[in-house]
């Protein structure tokens, strides 16, 4: 049990630090995600079942995955682009482009939601030209998705730029030599060597769409049924002191997020299987 | 420009693109952010900023981010070394858990932390006897900044300790230096540039936080009243400038923040091929 690589520390020692480590993985992160499914089974199955059918919950599920769908394909466009433009090629600029691609992770989600209602609210720089045409963008979902592609936008690029750029383009270039064209290139030999990372890459973009609260709430306006996200909803019910439909609604994205840990690890051990076949299979793998 | 790669497609496509995609939906919007405060003159902006009620809403935000990235840097570094350096039962789900932070949606942990911190919660009724009431007050703030921040901490720490090469400790141990004397002499200070680097990430994290903290936060003004709460409240007003010179006065410490991050990372990464 204790074949590690200690320092010379008395067995006890080492009991210690592993029993401190349990208790405040228990402490600070077990307990609330044991509160959360406790808080949700607390008035018994029928009453979440309820609560999670009743109409204004299930529009609140139904914009989530809608802005989840729209988001992550996007994102991963995008997010593609952005990764073979900043590992394969030298250009002015490149590091402020960087710079740039991070800054979504580095501002307030408040600020995330903030810019776009100056943009398109009411009194926002294009706010009269929008209410002239019965454009609604702010307080309406075309903002929920703006925000959300916003925060979620470095994902993808963040997962797949580092892989790209330790992988090199050997390959690539060898296809092209052989006659394929760009987007057979990338399809048959750029994708299968990066689709892991590209995976879980989407994997993050995806939970972060779904669990988004900051920059959506500002942009939202919280019309019940209507522009209400998953985490928006939990936020009116547990404020209207309907804990346990709040915390029904919660078990769901908190079982999502435990998916998307579980998911993840998977992953990562495909990606590091796959790299430990090496480059021999890639020509096999099903393009 | 030159390209790395000359032979190599899609150099212009994919750039247009990236380009293309960062002013539509970064750059502009931002800029619409900085034009609107600028909208502001001078006095205008320190009378709207030195309000007592903005002025603590800074000090609250500032203060409970760095309190908790301080409070997680000593668990974070313990959590990092158990999880490299010992094996033991159950050491793989632990260290997936380290990333609940990251995948929970922040009003998911929001409302789960107040449940456990209240009177009568979990944890509220084993600190309540001791008169010590978190939830409702800028402490519950930390306990939030502090539940946001930890990945950060540890997953800066872990994967230079993984790399860091045995012969140094072992010359050590020969030479019978104590596990504490090794820690501190010879463990700690490659690991410096990492500790720093997790520490400021968890700060920049929670100087923005807003879901996980307003619940349990109690909102008060000038107490428990963070900034990002404090822009939502002035745009409910439709108070447009003074919510756009808080949001740019958050995007300037994020800038700041974000440059300072740039440079530890590169100083970790410059300490990791060194020791290696």
């Amino acid at each position: 049990m204790w074949s590690d690589r200690g320092i010379g520390e008395p067995i006890w020692l080492k009991r210690l630090a592993v029993i401190g480590t349990v208790a405040v993985i228990t402490v600070m992160l077990i307990l609330p995600l044991a509160v959360v499914f406790t808080e949700a089974a607390a008035k018994g199955r029928a009453f979440l079942l309820d609560a999670l059918t009743d109409p204004d919950a299930l529009a609140a599920i139904r914009l989530s995955l809608l802005v989840a769908a729209i988001v992550v394909p996007i994102n991963t466009v995008f997010g593609l682009a952005a990764a073979w433009a900043v590992s394969h090629f030298r250009f002015a600029g490149r590091g402020l482009l960087v710079a740039v691609m991070e800054l979504p992770f580095a501002v307030s989600p408040v600020v995330s939601g903030l810019i776009y209602v100056l943009m398109f609210g009411l009194q926002g720089w294009c706010g009269p030209w929008l209410a002239a045409h019965n454009i609604h963008i702010i307080f309406a979902v075309p903002g929920i998705v703006l925000s959300t592609l916003f925060v979620t936008l470095p994902f993808v690029a963040r997962q797949v730029a580092p892989l790209m750029q330790s992988l090199g383009v050997a390959e690539e270039e060898a296809a092209l030599t052989l006659g394929a064209s760009p987007w057979q290139m990338f399809r048959r030999v750029t994708l299968p060597k990066i689709r892991w990372a590209l995976l879980t890459g989407m994997l993050l973009c995806n939970a972060r769409a779904m669990g988004e609260f900051g920059a959506v709430s500002v942009v939202s306006g919280h019309i019940r049924g209507l522009t209400n996200t998953m985490p928006l909803h939990i936020e009116i019910l547990y404020n209207e002191y309907n804990l346990a439909a709040a915390f029904g609604m919660a078990a769901l994205l908190a079982a999502m997020a435990i998916a998307t840990i579980v998911l993840r690890m998977a992953l990562e051990w495909q990606h590091r299987r796959s790299l430990a076949r090496g480059t021999a299979a890639m020509g096999s793998m099903p393009a | 420009m030159t390209a790395r790669h000359p032979a190599l497609p899609g150099f212009r496509l994919s750039l247009g693109l990236t380009v293309l995609w960062l002013v539509l939906l970064v750059l502009l919007p931002l800029a619409g952010l900085v034009v609107k405060a600028a909208s502001l003159s001078p006095a205008q902006i320190l009378a709207a900023l030195a309000t007592p009620r903005a002025l603590a809403a800074f000090r609250v935000s500032f203060g409970t981010a760095a309190l908790a990235a301080l409070f997680d840097l000593p668990l974070g570094l313990l959590l990092a070394w158990s999880l490299t350096r010992y094996r033991f039962p159950g050491r793989r789900l632990l260290d997936a858990l380290i990333d609940l932070p990251f995948a929970l949606p922040t009003a998911v942990a929001g409302i789960a932390l107040t449940t456990l911190y209240v009177d009568d919660g979990w944890l509220g009724a084993l600190l309540a006897p001791f008169g010590l009431s978190l939830a409702f007050t800028p402490s519950g703030i930390v306990v939030a900044l502090a539940f946001v921040g930890l990945p950060f901490i540890v997953r800066s720490v872990q994967p230079v300790l993984a790399d860091l090469p045995r012969d140094a400790e072992e010359a050590a141990l020969t030479l019978g230096a104590g596990p504490f004397a090794i820690l501190r002499r010879v463990i700690l200070p490659p690991l410096l540039p990492a500790l720093l680097t997790g520490l400021a990430l968890a700060f920049a994290r929670g100087v923005g936080e807003y879901g996980s903290v307003i619940f349990i936060a109690g909102n008060r003004p000038a107490i428990s009243e963070i900034v990002p709460l404090l822009i939502v409240i002035k745009l409910e007003q439709f108070d447009y400038p003074g919510a756009a010179l808080l949001g740019s006065t958050m995007l300037a410490a994020s800038l700041l923040l974000l440059l300072a991050i740039n440079r530890l990372q590169r100083w970790t990464a410059a300490e990791r091929v060194h020791v290696v």
